[in-house]
């Protein structure tokens, strides 16, 4: 079990956004959450990644709960891609990456050799290998996001958790970096969970997907138990048609 | 700009000892500049002299005095000058200053008090040094919650900022009504304080000892503040304890701040332009950054003291007036620079 939560509840003010919630990960599936803004979406995820104290319940990984972990430890086996970053100083986008790192070696004072290796490799791997001594201040908001997913490769973790990874990207980013993501899971048996708005997207690589309404309910389950046209249309509150495209499903919100 | 590849570790090797070297020599030019310059062949003689605690002639003489303002000049722009890269990444704004929260109007209320009360001077120093640490203490309760570890705070330190520049108005309130109550020969002294003076500042062990223990802080940080000044809130989830590294920074920075200002009385803009200007010289890592700037700004306020006792000797300005001048076309040519 990579992630589980346990009677987890999350509240925003006076709102209760997810009640109860008693959901598991496991190695090697990919989650998609789905809802409508404001549904709790980046709380829960903040939760996951210990941001955030649960208003109920617990969340525990491989067992233990969050709150038992010391947080370096934690570090190397989670990494968290926060929805939007403000960049105050002039770092280089391959010190960005390298601070990536910090979890390995907290003591020395220096990056090795062996980290600017897998710095880079990251970097390529996002194909932002030749912006590598830009400052990140000057990015553009998808060469940004790319750095940023970069960083979180580099930290090398089990469980990757994602709050938006295809916001600002490219048609074709959107498309290689959802790829990559997937391969991830497959291959090295990593476990990513994420929160993404396109439907056929998320459908596309996703083993699973988890609804939230955002009063409460939830729905989680394998992706085509969960992703099914009258479920979604509900959650999300506008009526969706599926449409399908060979092997692929393509989600159409009705016009209104 | 900064090649970032090569070896990071020769490269701040070779900073570090391009500024230490800067350092000496910087104080050095001090002890030979002044109304009666001392000539190069004179000086190792007069440092000989002195290193075996006798100063008989008259090189030697007016080298212990100089030296010993120069030692003071450097301790203090030290102070403030890592006090400010320690505030700007506590307030992830690399235009915060050690004074932005308000600690050099809370002793400039403690030492004007006591110099209304016609104290002798290290009562003063004592009032200005517990004027800064009551402004802490009260920054601290009103504003605890940006310190905490980050789980609750979302906002950033937005709630520390606000409330440190709003007690710094009320304190320089406070200033201004002791200024217009103050009698006529209280107020050059005032003022002096104010704008930030060397000329009385003894020499003393304190600074050094602050100075040193603040070094030593940033220094095993330094990685920390990296990735704080990076991510933020998220700096946690690389394993950072983003509350006690906070409280780390703001007790430190404060620290070193009264420290200085004990010293010194508020000197302007070595806490924001050395920082800044090594930022821009040899980049934002805070590895290279925070001993850079430390060295950095103890070499110019000495080089600063020096001018401001010369330019138009036998009469002295005040240091800050100096800092403030060099610093203000200099800081807009950077941020000129920066957003072009």
């Amino acid at each position: 079990m990579m992630i589980a939560t346990e009677r987890l509840q999350l509240r925003v003010g006076a709102r209760t956004l997810v009640e109860n919630l008693d959901w598991q990960v496991r190695d090697g599936e990919c989650w998609s959450i789905i809802g409508r803004n404001g549904a709790g979406k980046s709380t829960l995820m903040r939760t996951l990644a210990g941001l955030r104290a649960p208003d109920g319940g617990q969340v525990s990984l491989q067992g233990r709960p969050l709150s038992a972990w010391p947080l370096e430890a934690l570090a190397r086996q989670r990494a968290f891609l926060a929805q939007s970053r403000s960049d105050a100083f002039a770092y280089t986008v391959i010190e960005t990456v390298l601070s990536a790192r910090h979890p390995y070696h907290a003591g020395s004072y220096w990056e090795n050799s062996d980290d600017h290796h897998i710095a880079l490799r990251s970097l390529a791997a996002m194909e932002v290998d030749d912006l590598a001594n830009r400052d990140v201040r000057t990015l553009s908001g998808g060469e940004r996001q790319r750095v940023a997913i970069a960083a979180l490769l580099a930290q090398d973790t089990q469980l990757l958790l994602l709050d938006e990874p295809a916001n600002a990207l490219d048609l074709a980013h959107q498309v290689s970096v959802m790829g990559l993501l997937a391969k991830l899971c497959r291959e090295r048996r990593k476990t990513v969970v994420m929160i993404g708005h396109d439907l056929s997207l998320a459908h596309g690589i996703s083993t699973h997907a988890l609804l939230l309404m955002g009063d409460g309910r939830w729905l989680a389950g394998p992706r085509d138990d969960v992703m099914q046209a009258p479920i979604l249309s509900e959650y999300l509150h506008h009526p969706i048609d599926i449409v399908r495209h060979g092997s692929r499903s393509i989600f159409i919100p009705r016009e209104a | 700009m900064h090649p970032t590849s090569a070896n990071p570790r020769s490269r701040a090797a070779i900073i570090v000892a391009g500024l230490l070297l800067a350092c000496v020599g910087s104080v050095l030019f001090a002890g030979m500049t002044g109304s009666v310059s001392i000539p190069l062949a004179d000086m190792p003689g007069a440092l000989d002299e002195l290193l075996h605690r006798r100063a008989d002639s008259l090189a030697a003489t007016l080298l212990d005095l100089r030296a010993s303002r120069a030692l003071s000049a450097f301790v203090t722009g030290a102070a403030l000058s890592l006090a400010g890269v320690m505030m700007q990444a506590l307030l992830r704004n690399p235009l915060a200053d050690p004074y932005v929260l308000g600690l050099s109007s809370g002793s400039a209320v403690g030492a004007l008090a006591a110099m209304m009360a016609a104290c002798a001077a290290w009562a003063v120093d004592a009032a200005a040094f517990a004027g800064a640490v009551i402004i802490s203490m009260l920054l601290y309760f009103l504003a605890r919650r940006d310190l905490r570890s980050g789980s609750a705070a979302e906002g950033g330190t937005a709630l520390l900022l606000l409330t440190g520049v709003i007690l710094s108005s009320a304190g320089s309130a406070l200033v201004s009504l002791m200024l217009s109550v103050a009698g006529e020969n209280e107020l050059r002294g005032m003022v002096f304080w104010l704008i930030g003076d060397l000329s009385g500042a003894p020499l003393r062990a304190m600074p050094w000892l602050v100075l040193a223990a603040g070094l030593l802080f940033a220094l095993r940080t330094a990685r920390s503040m990296n990735v704080l000044a990076l991510h933020a809130e998220a700096a946690a989830t690389l394993g950072i304890r983003v509350g006690l590294l906070r409280k780390g920074l703001f007790f430190c920075s404060g620290l070193l701040t009264a420290s200085a200002v004990t010293t010194a009385g508020s000197i302007g803009f070595v806490g924001l332009i050395v920082p800044h200007a090594c930022r821009f010289a040899f980049g934002p890592d805070h590895r290279v950054l925070i001993p850079a700037a430390t060295l950095a700004g103890g070499a110019y306020l000495v080089l600063a003291d020096t001018l401001a006792r010369t330019i138009i000797a036998p009469q002295q300005l005040p240091v800050g007036v100096i800092t403030a001048l060099v610093g203000t076309p200099v800081f807009l040519y950077q941020l000129h620079r920066l957003r072009k």
